[in-house]
């Protein structure tokens, strides 16, 4: 039977993958191995309820509890020297079971470690604030609501960051579409000057290096320079403008491109 | 085309009418050329004392973070250089080491020396053209005019090595495409060489300069606990009492073969920033010396490998390429379908110029990063500002955005 592909996911898929390839693992190692982290572990674990724990990549990863989380950093914070919460956002597993994954990436300066909380969370579901404990999480979690839609419960200012506050949708879901389509392409024209305008408008022209030599109206047309708003005829003379003053600028040295000479060391 | 009656209603975003108070709105930016990019500032105003700040961003959002899930790992690396595009090679380094750890490579020597190099060097840029345009803010014009002179000699150096100025792309996942050019250690010691007079150049200009002096000073104090709190890295965190620089307590690289020191200072001031900014630009010269001698080690010991070999991952040396069937197809795989990472979750921090810049990459084993975060060091150092300006006047707004070092290629990515 065909493997099922959630239809909804927008994202971009790798178009070959060879039947039999099975991914290799990034090695996990037993929190066990070390002994700075065994003992962090340990400590978390006499409070709160961890599901799994793991070294990878030099980073303990723990998972627990949604519920727990303002707790878990509270100990880590205060009594296990984790002083910093570098990072936190969310990964979205909603086509696989319909939770985000939300991390934390903690940084203890004391001991040179660094240990990643994890929980999960149902679609819809808040998350604990933890900007009472460190400051830095009123902006993460801000942008975890813009970007994933996930709110935080007690955040002093639940608003989108870096999108505008009428955007609708959340970029980083799987299913948020990779390109717009006609509405958003004409939003400003229909929004500022009516739908009517736009066939006065036209579309808009991506194509940066786009050159109309017959547009004298926005295009500058090097080497054959008119005045604006001239009508092009195929065989225009070349027009070499120079853009100084005929007698020179008072104490500035008049640019003669004959004259001139290119410096080919930087060093000189 | 014909005038069109404007259907936007008229608001005026800068006045509140409904208010019993002295308090004024302001609104700083996002177009002031003191906001070094894209911030917007809503200042709450008592006279000319700033009672509440609320820093607005996203105007130079592009989304990198969704463009890098739809993109192969080598394609993303050149999206990385318009992150930070005042250093942008460590952004570069900073990715490139990501997917390394997660792939578990090691990167030949001579190309860690070479990548070493260009990360100082583009720290040098970076730090420079902060003074220049921290000190054009404050008014001192011929620092920036001496400060980007310098400049520009590294950017001729990295431009020889890479052919581009800012936006360079010069680190590959697996090490570097190229070896150093010739003239590179000539260059490159012949700028070192006169970094120390140029330094005392500026120091002369500013350490004594009264209004330096004036608007520096005790202005701007982060204290300890809040920059930790706010997340804090780099020369910020360092100003503020805490001598954590990740070359030195968690060295990647070389790092921990190259002598240098961590400077620090416990006053947190703007002043203390500067101080830092400065000492920073010696060590890095120190450490790019260093980087000389051992690169001439590795040219003696003919070590000559600049890639990585893994042949699942990284594509062979071009010779190989165009002559070993086996290695043109391997290429023609890893170029038209991308290489494919092992499943697994990896975040790994560098110590970039304005601080810790750091890469979670999420792989379910495809050609595409499942879920990649960006964690850019000056997106807080902008939220920072919520708690640091309140109690400031207005002139003090535009040397605390100075010497916070923010740039919005990195704050909204």
């Amino acid at each position: 039977m065909r493997a099922y592909t959630p239809k909804d996911d927008v994202q971009a898929k790798a178009y070959y993958t060879d039947r039999f390839y099975v991914a290799p693992q990034v090695p996990k190692q037993d929190v066990e191995n070390d002994e700075v982290f065994a003992a962090d572990l340990a400590a978390i674990k006499a409070k709160f309820e961890v599901s799994d724990a793991y070294i990878q990549v030099s980073n303990m990863v723990v998972y627990i509890n949604a519920k727990d989380i303002y707790g878990v950093l509270e100990l880590m914070r205060d009594e296990l020297d984790y002083t910093q919460l570098s990072e936190m956002s969310a990964i979205d597993w909603l086509a696989k079971d319909n939770t985000f994954e939300i991390f934390y990436q903690m940084l203890s300066m004391k001991k040179r470690k660094r240990i990643r909380v994890k929980y999960f969370i149902e679609n819809g579901q808040a998350v604990d604030s933890v900007e009472k404990l460190f400051r830095c999480a009123d902006w993460s979690e801000r942008e975890m609501f813009d970007m994933f839609g996930i709110e935080a419960n007690n955040h002093p200012f639940m608003k989108r960051i870096l999108m505008p506050y009428d955007w609708q949708g959340n970029p980083l879901l799987k299913t948020y579409p990779l390109e717009g389509d006609e509405f958003a392409a004409w939003y400003e024209v229909d929004k500022i000057f009516g739908k009517e305008a736009r066939d006065i408008i036209g579309p808009e022209i991506r194509d940066t290096a786009r050159v109309d030599r017959y547009d004298s109206e926005r295009f500058a047309r090097l080497g054959f320079e008119v005045p604006k708003g001239t009508e092009i005829t195929d065989d225009m003379p070349r027009t070499e403008q120079k853009y100084q003053e005929d007698d020179g600028v008072f104490l500035i040295k008049k640019y003669d491109k004959e004259s001139s000479v290119i410096v080919d060391d930087p060093q000189r | 085309m014909a005038q069109v009656k404007n259907r936007l209603t008229p608001f005026f975003e800068n006045i509140t009418f409904d208010r019993e108070d002295n308090e004024l709105i302001l609104n700083f930016g996002p177009q002031h050329p003191s906001a070094h990019g894209q911030l917007r500032l809503m200042l709450h105003l008592q006279q000319e004392q700033i009672v509440k700040a609320h820093p607005d961003v996203g105007y130079l959002h592009r989304g990198m973070e969704k463009m890098a899930e739809n993109m192969i790992y080598n394609e993303f690396m050149p999206t990385t250089d318009r992150m930070d595009y005042i250093a942008s090679s460590s952004n570069n380094y900073g990715f490139a080491l990501a997917v390394e750890k997660l792939i578990g490579l090691e990167v030949p020597r001579r190309a860690k020396v070479i990548r070493m190099m260009l990360l100082e060097i583009n720290r040098l840029m970076s730090h420079l053209f902060w003074l220049a345009t921290t000190a054009l803010d404050i008014g001192a014009m011929t620092v920036f005019l001496f400060a980007f002179r310098e400049r520009e000699y590294l950017m001729d150096i990295i431009e020889g090595y890479c052919g581009a100025r800012l936006t360079h792309a010069a680190i590959r996942i697996g090490g570097v495409p190229l070896d150093i050019q010739d003239n590179f250690i000539i260059q490159l010691k012949t700028f070192l060489d006169k970094l120390p007079a140029n330094i005392k150049d500026y120091e002369d200009l500013l350490d004594t300069n009264r209004i330096w002096l004036m608007r520096m000073e005790e202005v701007g104090v982060i204290s300890t606990e809040m920059a930790l709190s706010w997340g804090c890295t780099g020369p910020m965190l360092r100003a503020s009492g805490v001598a954590w620089d990740i070359r030195k307590e968690e060295p990647y690289e070389l790092y921990d073969e190259v002598e240098f020191n961590v400077p620090f200072s416990d006053k947190g001031d703007n002043f203390a920033r500067y101080r830092i900014y400065m000492q920073e630009m010696r060590e890095t010269a120190k450490i790019l010396y260093q980087t000389i001698e051992m690169y001439e080690t590795c040219v003696a010991n003919n070590e000559t490998a600049l890639m990585a070999h893994a042949p699942q991952y990284i594509s062979a040396p071009k010779i190989d390429i165009m002559t070993q069937n086996y290695s043109l197809m391997q290429h023609f795989v890893l170029v038209t379908q991308g290489m494919r990472p092992p499943v697994g979750e990896v975040y790994v921090p560098t110590e970039s110029p304005k601080g810790e810049l750091g890469f979670f990459i999420n792989s379910q084993g495809g050609p595409y990063p499942y879920r990649l975060k960006l964690r850019a060091p000056s997106f807080w150092h902008t939220g920072i500002l919520t708690d640091l300006l309140p109690g400031h006047y207005i002139p003090d707004v535009v040397s605390i955005i100075g010497t916070t070092n923010i740039v919005f290629g990195e704050v909204d990515r």
